[in-house]
């Protein structure tokens, strides 16, 4: 079975095509997706501006990602809930577009940063929490994530747009 | 000159037509909108879970306050001019728009009371502020500022 033909039987199920016909589920639940940019991506952000020794500097670097670290994953179990319902809505279409394509790949490298970073650099993080600017592959682990992200934010943007459309 | 004449004004101005005629300048100034949406609230949380006492609780709000602030108010412009922009491309469209009126209510009142009263109890000394008064001021904070970027959104469904 293709990616395509998934995609397919999925947008046939009753769910979807209740989610797909429904006047208000879908904007409200791309609202939901939207807004909660602020809690996930804003707080994974501060973390990367402390990476970056770019803000909170006398705070140790272990504090800051401990203690915004529930926040974070509240947040981004939001955005992949939020997210996989508005794809389940339009299953075919989003899958031949060609930003969410763009998107899902920088996903996927946003995800393997983030665990080099957690299994490498900052294994060792207690030589380094204090200070202001840390070591340069933390710092390269924090500009990548910044750069990731507002990729992923500008193609799931470009996600409305039907420029590019792939037909497999 | 009424309201709705300036509002017309700005979307037959050339930077208007520009974006209208433009394929791609309209959702590319929306990604730049939506980054710094990203940034200022995060700006934003990190400041008001502060003030809940969640969030980084070990440290003083006012350091966090002074260290969330440049951001707070690069992100804030970074909002100011895209949306500017955005507004420039669809004046007429958002004069007539609920959602674009309660945001703008939201936003004036989000301003002033951020650089007002919330910044007062921010940097304030240590002990100097009960712990009741800066929940309510993390909790108005928060809701004015969700009232922006809710209000923001539905200007996107006509």
């Amino acid at each position: 079975m293709s990616l395509l033909s998934f995609c397919e039987w999925l947008a046939n199920t009753p769910g979807s095509i209740a989610l797909h016909e429904s006047a208000w589920g879908y904007p409200l639940i791309e609202s939901v997706h939207v807004l909660a940019l602020c809690l996930f991506l804003g707080l994974a952000v501060m973390l990367d501006f402390r990476l970056l020794g770019l803000t909170m500097r006398r705070v140790p670097v272990s504090e800051v990602a401990g203690r915004l670290l529930p926040w974070t994953i509240a947040g981004f179990l939001i955005m992949i809930i939020s997210g996989a319902l508005l794809f389940y809505g339009i299953p075919v279409r989003t899958y031949q577009n060609i930003f969410f394509r763009i998107k899902v790949v920088l996903l996927v490298l946003s995800g393997l940063n983030a665990c080099v970073f957690h299994s490498t650099v900052y294994r060792k993080v207690a030589q380094w929490d204090l200070q202001p600017v840390p070591p340069p592959r933390a710092r390269i682990a924090g500009a990548l994530s910044i750069l990731f992200w507002a990729g992923i934010v500008a193609a799931g943007r470009m996600i409305a747009y039907n420029w590019f459309d792939q037909s497999r | 000159m009424s309201l709705l004449h300036l509002f017309g004004w700005f979307d037959s101005s050339a930077v208007g037509e520009t974006i209208r005629a433009s394929t791609w300048l309209f959702p590319v100034i929306e990604a730049f909108h939506l980054v710094g949406l990203a940034v200022i609230g995060g700006a934003v949380l990190l400041v008001d879970l502060r003030l809940f006492g969640l969030g980084l609780r070990s440290q003083p709000v006012s350091r966090i306050a002074r260290d969330a602030q440049p951001w707070l108010i690069g992100s804030l412009l970074v909002m100011l001019t895209s949306g500017t922009l955005l507004f420039t491309s669809e004046a007429v469209k958002c004069y007539y728009h609920d959602a674009f009126w309660v945001k703008m209510t939201s936003l004036f009142l989000a301003i002033i009371f951020t650089f007002t009263i919330r910044q007062r109890v921010t940097m304030a000394e240590p002990g100097r502020v009960g712990p009741l008064r800066s929940k309510i001021v993390a909790l108005v904070s928060v809701a004015l500022w969700s009232g922006v970027g809710i209000g923001g959104r539905w200007i996107g469904f006509s």
